[in-house]
């Protein structure tokens, strides 16, 4: 049987990633549900009242989803990782419980005003509740992350007995890789919100269903598309070059950098890896590129893994410092392709839009539908990249990953509870699923107009 | 009071909220098959909580943050040692959220009925499972000098843990049916209130069972952290005033007193405990106390300043979500799906 730490490693990568489909859906969608919401007020036009109500619902699907798996996350550092949370608990479970106490009463509250309040409340305060969400979803991004930033890049402890203690809590919301990590993943968020948006309106306008609805909803989903995933990009390359001076060794193994580089060092981008042998094989390189993108100038090596592992072990003692190179470099690249599509597909309808006012093609329409997955792909490989590019380490310099378990759980209680979440979390995918689809199909329900296709009106900007 | 102290009040006042709050939701929850003849009333019984019991259960998810962030070493020992307990509970909860939402989104009979016995079962597991905890947190389980649950799941199963379990959830159905009386009217108004009678008679009796089995195997009685004096009696006179408020037909002051009755019933064992967190059978030295499971005073005082100054608000705006609430839900008006 594979190894309790194994097994609790899966669980929580298989559990958070799920997880992770769900939140930047709800943090994405919210927003635009709340541009949409404060439209109607402010112009008084039904249709919007309508869009607010149709998203409303896809959220709300989505929401159930992202919340009964975010319990499970809270509970599993406790369960699985019982040392772990003896070591950091100090620390780290200050920001879970200000996440709760910020963040889950705002949004959980609101959102059941929100959902039972359409004719209780005025139009203002309406709206104002979806908002409040909003910030909620936000907050919990912000607090989550603080933990997180903690385990990539520790600061504002003291060590104390075998264990971290709070020093500065000033620190702890300060840490630079918190300002890059909070950023890159809320614009992800509005991305991926924008992107199902996006997915979805293509889907009805290509079946010329709904328009006074879809069309505007399009409109709207693309500037928050190409405005977010135009910063996910520059607070990413910000992000990677901070991993310099926090984690070079994920940097080194985003890169499959074995050996030091020369000066200037070439950006590789594809590359077979042979990680037991320590080489790559082939690549292809483009030259300069790394030394721009590490240090925004024609010139610097970067440390290589080996030298990395050298300096480690001399450092932490002896022991294996060299994270999954295979895993870290391609997700790496994955999420970095994705985004960058994003980014063009989204720049390309705006800028068709903007100069043509016209209406998006049936091609583009088709591209788009398509392109729905893509933020989910980049979301995911984003944090494969994160936590498998930090280990051994749990919390990086601090703790490692095999010394994080429950000391007494054994490996076939992890695997059985393993077995049972994938299960669920599988059935409920597919139900999931299949009641966005349902939803998506039926379209918007019309409140006091009839449904008739109306006129191609200019997109609502 | 010492900070250890205080975040041993706060955890209890969140304990508090839980229990008095989401446990209607529950009750509420196990009976929607029972009273709910017809889909309506299954959906109008449902939207009794439809506003508030995510809310609700953020004062858990709260309270286990809590825990983590103010006492490490409580949080670590009960997760890992009530390893599949705590497994039951997640099944039940992320279950019970995802029903209320997909339920209303198919118009069949067979999904719907499917989605109202997970709310039934969602509902059912969690308070039965609570009760098993806490009476095993009072009883003692075998912790280690290391602070480590040593015990497996069926340690935590006894004739003890599993009457505090069925009388913890007797009380919330109870709760949970006089929630109902109070947002509805009519016929349903009516069922509810004789299922209060029925259930009555039998928490009641249950809950007195429970106490005189804790003074037999617990050292609740005997070695008291702070003695709790009158509280533990003024929850029993609650307890045996509904009876008398439900079939003087008053509602209101009936679901006040189950609420004082759990509300002083959670007080009275956070009092006993005090300053234990987690009782160990094997050693009484070996105990989890809240002074050596605790963060450093530093992060006690963060968390305090974050505490006090956002929970007033937080009652604040859910008090009036209940307000905005208030109307009695009935069918006359479209039902919110």
């Amino acid at each position: 049987m594979p190894s309790e730490v194994a097994l609790a490693r899966w669980q929580f990568g298989i559990t958070t990633v799920y997880h992770f489909f769900f939140v930047p859906v709800t943090i994405g969608l919210v927003y635009l549900i709340a541009i949409m919401e404060t439209l109607y007020v402010v112009k008084k036009d039904d249709r919007y009242k309508q869009m607010a109500q149709f998203w409303g619902k896809i959220f709300l699907i989505n929401f159930a989803v992202g919340v009964v798996t975010g319990i499970l996350q809270e509970f599993q550092f406790g369960m699985n990782w019982a040392n772990y949370s003896r070591f950091v608990g100090d620390v780290f479970g200050a920001p879970l419980a200000i996440e709760s106490l910020l963040a889950f009463f705002l949004e959980s509250t609101f959102l059941g005003v929100w959902m039972f309040g359409w004719d209780k409340l005025s139009k203002r305060m309406h709206v104002a509740s979806i908002w409040l969400v909003a910030i909620g979803t936000t907050l919990s991004a912000f607090w989550i992350l603080t933990a997180n930033a903690f385990m990539q890049h520790p600061v504002g402890y003291t060590m104390r007995d075998g264990h971290a203690e709070m020093s500065s809590f000033g620190a702890l919301i300060t840490n630079p890789q918190l300002w890059y990590e909070f950023p890159h993943v809320f614009l992800g968020s509005l991305v991926t919100g924008a992107f199902v948006v996006m997915g979805v309106s293509a889907y009805q306008l290509l079946r010329k269903r709904h328009i006074e609805v879809f069309q505007p909803s399009f409109g709207i989903a693309s500037v928050v598309a190409v405005a977010a995933s135009f910063l996910v990009m520059v607070v990413g390359h910000e992000q990677a070059q901070y991993l310099l001076v926090s984690q070079p060794m994920k940097l080194a193994a985003s890169e499959a950098l074995w050996k030091t580089s020369g000066s200037p060092a070439p950006w590789t981008l594809f590359a077979i890896i042979h990680a037991s042998a320590h080489k790559n094989t082939w690549m292809i390189q483009i030259p300069y590129l790394l030394s721009i993108l590490s240090y925004n100038r024609l010139y610097g090596s970067v440390p290589g893994i080996l030298e990395l592992q050298q300096q480690m072990a001399a450092k932490y003692g002896p022991g294996n410092y060299i994270p999954d190179v295979v895993m870290v470099f391609w997700s790496f690249r994955i999420m970095v392709f994705a985004g960058a599509l994003m980014f063009l597909a989204s720049a390309w309808g705006v800028w068709r839009m903007v100069r043509n006012r016209l209406v998006p093609s049936r091609r583009y329409l088709k591209w788009m539908l398509w392109a729905t997955p893509l933020p989910f792909i980049a979301n995911t490989m984003g944090w494969i990249m994160t936590e498998m590019g930090r280990q051994p380490w749990v919390v990086y310099g601090l703790q490692l990953t095999r010394d994080g378990v429950s000391p007494t759980v054994s490996a076939g209680e992890v695997l059985t509870t393993l077995i049972a979440f994938t299960v669920l979390y599988g059935l409920l995918a597919a139900v999931d699923l299949f009641l966005i689809a349902r939803v998506v199909r039926q379209g918007p329900v019309a409140d006091d107009h009839d449904d008739e296709p109306e006129s191609l009106s200019p997109v609502a900007l | 009071m010492t900070l250890e102290s205080l975040w041993f009040a706060i955890i209890a006042v969140l304990f508090i909220g839980f229990f008095f709050l989401e446990g209607f939701d529950y009750g509420v929850g196990i009976l929607v098959p029972f009273l709910g003849k017809t889909d309506e009333e299954r959906r109008l019984l449902i939207n009794t909580i439809g506003p508030f019991w995510d809310a609700n259960e953020v004062w858990f998810i709260t309270a286990g943050g809590a825990m983590f962030a103010a006492f490490p070493g409580w949080y670590a020992t009960l997760f890992s040692g009530f390893y599949m307990a705590l497994f039951l509970l997640l099944v039940a909860l992320i279950g019970r959220g995802v029903a209320f939402e997909f339920r209303s989104k198919v118009e069949n009979k067979a999904w719907r009925t499917f989605w109202d016995w997970v709310i039934f079962g969602g509902s059912l597991l969690p308070p039965l499972l609570w009760g098993i905890a806490l009476a095993n947190m009072m009883h003692g389980v075998p912790i280690d000098q290391n602070k480590n649950y040593v015990g497996s799941f069926w340690d935590l199963i006894s004739l003890y843990s599993v009457m505090g379990g069925v009388s913890m959830t007797l009380l919330f159905v109870l709760h949970g049916a006089l929630f109902i009386s109070l947002r509805t009217s009519g016929v349903l108004q009516e069922r509810a209130r004789a299922a209060a009678t029925a259930i009555g008679a039998w928490a009641t009796a249950l809950t007195f069972l429970f106490v005189v089995l804790s003074y037999l195997e617990t050292d609740m009685f005997t070695r008291r952290g702070i003695d709790p004096g009158v509280v533990p009696v003024l929850a029993g006179l609650a307890l045996f005033s509904v009876q008398f408020f439900i079939r003087a037909k008053r509602d209101g002051w009936a679901f006040f007193m189950t609420g004082l009755t759990i509300v002083l019933s959670t007080i009275t064992v956070f009092m006993d405990l005090f300053p234990r967190v987690m009782v160990s059978s094997l050693n009484p030295a070996w105990s989890l106390t809240i002074y050596n499971t605790a963060s450093n005073p530093y992060s006690l005082k963060v968390m305090t300043i974050v505490a006090l100054t956002v929970v007033p608000f937080v009652l604040l705006y859910q008090g009036w979500s209940y307000w905005v609430f208030r109307k009695r839900l009935s069918s006359d008006h479209p039902l919110e799906y």
